[in-house]
């Protein structure tokens, strides 16, 4: 039972039943009741959590980061991959940082983490990226994650664009920093397609049958398909969205969309099984940088959505502190400029964009998907956010249509 | 008891012993069973009677026999498509496996294992990866369908990939050793000097092959089904990777379900009603055509 302690860092308060709990999952072969008890807790109160006490804890000198493949600047020396920003943070803070890239979907991953976290146990990660508008609302709203101490994020505090201050669905104390921004719009192949892309319509289009990629989740395809329709994602109606599902499915049972995707969209563009696809912005960059120049991304006249992905520290977490470092350490210029050269996604910190200018990514910081201007800024609409009472409204329009006839 | 009576006790305690003996040695497999099977069943069917959802203040256990119900009239079509694609599956395993098995085990003489291995050495590279693999093979303009609508053999809006087809031919070639390996040990412990002994009684080769190879034959061929076709009910990963618009498994539903919405006591209903219903289906399988019965049949 040694998690038991690890866990009282973090995890500030617990009662005696939670105890119990926690031990019953430990002995999960010998206690079957504990077990169920444990399974059947509900998702605690958001509000005694608030209440972490950062100054007692110290810095262990070690952290788990799990990230997404392929989400963090990359650099080979001798044959040796390394990621350069991490090695600065390392340099600067000592603190050692056990990467891992095993977040493959959100999905998965929260499905692997939720349980230790409903039962109170560390998930054996310091930091992770969690996205909105799905999971990381989600693990908000079932209190998973560690409130954030505001005077340990100076650079955050000092270089953080307005906009990534204060999402509406994260107010004080925030639980997590902005890592990366990206736009939900259309990528195409001009070469297949034959004409420029401009509009969602076109992604109804019966001249692309069967050439039409669309999202296999609940949260890009409607919100998508409601600007197409000229509806504001945020304030559409129940009407609004079985309006939307309509659309839906005569596209697909026309047999215009191909296939609804999950991130396996890019190499079938790519591939050019499809011509034109819903796409997110930092995925055709990169696609255009890996020998694919002629895909392009465009964000449609009628509008596209902001996703951010952010970095949090799960309850739990055993290195609380050196987390929080590497939280702030994103944000000092030097650092969002050596990730976002990579990454091609939005960058929360403005004052990377002269860095990268001068070290030879200027197509990175002219970018409007990269360093977008107000303008840009008011073409990306935010998503609609779900009360748990619409949550199911909304999935039993949207489901039937995304998990096909 | 005789042993009672005994002023020697050694004996009484060695019989005892050995009355232990089959206990102690089905003692590791009951444990692990009962922890990664029972145990895990157990928490299934208690997950599939939780009404409530993560967000809406957790689950509760109340008996919600209604999960059932809904997971059963909300999904008919895809427990129907998935039992359609893993009967022609099964029905395409054994039409490919079975002459091929047959050939190995009567013919393939000193070259036996080195052909089966043939056969089994794609299947040491991951199941996924392998799916994967195919996609970029059937590409629209890849190595196969690229070539043949250049030379105006299909017509250039011809695709394989995201149809039924391309699902069913991925999980043939997945599930193909499943079925060829039961066949070739049925196969291989055929004594031969039957089918020679059937042509001296004036049998021509395909009577000697249908009254005598193939009623021997009979139990490896119900392993070859069961083992073939129940877990490709259950396959979600071809229709994820190969599959399109109209190719969802119960598969994909369970996994939505679980990851996606996090509903998780709708998809243990689900995985419940697929697992019950396989169960039922093999079990009725089985009686009604158990094997002794099949081979008697089919001898007669």
């Amino acid at each position: 039972m040694e998690r038991m302690g690890d866990r009282s860092k973090t995890w500030p308060r617990y009662t005696r039943r939670q105890v119990i709990r926690g031990a019953s999952l430990g002995l999960a072969g010998l206690s079957l009741s504990g077990l169920l008890e444990a399974c059947s807790r509900q998702a605690s109160p958001a509000a005694g959590a608030e209440t972490f006490d950062w100054a007692s804890q110290k810095k262990t000198g070690h952290m788990v980061f799990a990230n997404w493949p392929y989400y963090i600047d990359k650099k080979k020396v001798d044959g040796q991959v390394t990621h350069p920003s991490l090695d600065a943070f390392t340099e600067a803070t000592g603190t050692q940082v056990e990467y891992l890239e095993i977040i493959e979907d959100y999905a998965s991953f929260f499905g692997k983490i939720e349980p230790q976290l409903r039962a109170g146990a560390s998930t054996g990660y310091d930091t992770i990226v969690m996205g909105y508008p799905r999971w990381f609302p989600t693990m908000l709203a079932l209190d998973y994650l560690l409130p954030l101490d505001e005077t340990l994020l100076p650079n955050f505090e000092k270089y953080a664009a307005d906009a990534y201050k204060n999402p509406p669905y994260d107010p004080s104390p925030r639980h997590g920093v902005a890592f990366a921004s990206g736009a939900t719009g259309i990528g195409y192949n001009p070469d297949l397609t034959g004409r420029e892309i401009t509009s969602v319509k076109d992604l109804f289009d019966p001249a692309f049958k069967g050439m039409v990629g669309m999202f296999n989740d609940t949260e890009d395809t409607p919100n998508l398909t409601l600007l197409g329709m000229g509806v504001e994602p945020s304030t559409s109606t129940p009407d609004d969205w079985s309006k939307a599902a309509d659309l839906l499915t005569h596209q697909r049972d026309s047999g215009v969309v191909r296939k609804y995707y999950g991130q396996g969209y890019i190499s079938e563009l790519e591939a050019g099984n499809i011509a034109l696809t819903m796409a997110w912005s930092p995925d055709i960059h990169q696609a255009n940088l890996s020998g694919y120049e002629h895909l392009k991304f465009v964000v449609p006249e009628e509008g596209g959505l902001l996703w951010t992905d952010y970095l949090c520290i799960p309850k739990g977490a055993q290195d609380p502190l050196d987390a929080i470092a590497w939280l702030d350490f994103v944000y000092k210029p030097e650092t969002a400029a050596m990730i976002t050269s990579w990454l091609g996604a939005i960058s929360p910190v403005p004052a990377a964009q002269d860095i990268l200018s001068n070290t030879g990514f200027a197509a990175e910081a002219e970018s409007p998907l990269v360093f977008p201007d107000a303008a840009t800024y008011q073409r990306l609409h935010p998503y609609r956010s779900l009360a748990p009472t619409e949550q199911q409204a909304w999935d039993d329009v949207f489901l039937p249509v995304v998990e096909g006839g | 008891m005789i042993a009672d009576d005994t002023p020697f006790p050694r004996p009484r305690s060695r019989s005892l012993r050995r009355r232990r003996v089959p206990y102690l040695l089905l003692t590791p497999a009951a444990v692990w069973l009962g922890v990664f099977l029972v145990l895990p069943l157990a928490m299934l069917l208690y997950t599939s009677l939780q009404s409530g959802s993560l967000l809406g203040g957790g689950f509760r256990f109340t008996w919600a026999f209604s999960n059932y119900q809904e997971a059963i009239s909300a999904n008919l079509r895809y427990f129907a498509r998935s039992l359609t694609y893993a009967t022609v599956v099964t029905i395409a395993c054994l039409a490919l496996a079975y002459p091929m098995m047959y050939w190995i085990a009567f013919y393939g003489g000193r070259w036996k294992s080195s052909l089966l291995l043939l056969i089994l050495l794609p299947f040491f590279v991951s199941f996924v990866i392998r799916t994967v693999q195919w996609s970029f093979i059937l590409a629209d303009r890849g190595i196969i369908i690229g070539p043949l609508k250049n030379a105006g053999l299909v017509p250039q809006d011809f695709r394989v990939l995201a149809t039924p087809i391309a699902v069913i031919a991925g999980m043939t070639y997945n599930f193909l050793p499943f079925t060829a390996l039961p066949l070739y040990v049925s196969l291989e412990r055929i004594d031969k000097h039957l089918v020679e002994a059937a042509k001296d009684l004036y049998s021509s080769r395909w009577k000697a092959f249908r009254h005598v190879v193939v009623p021997l034959s009979l139990p490896g061929v119900f392993a070859a089904f069961l083992l073939t076709f129940v877990p490709a009910t259950g396959d979600y990963v071809n229709a994820a990777v190969l599959g399109g618009t109209n190719t969802t498994m119960i598969g994909n539903i369970i996994q939505d379900r679980f990851l996606i919405q996090n509903a998780y006591n709708e998809a243990a209903a689900l995985a419940a009603v697929l697992m019950i219903g396989m169960f039922l289906l093999v079990f009725i399988y089985a009686r009604a055509l158990g094997t002794e019965d099949v081979v008697r049949s089919a001898v007669q």
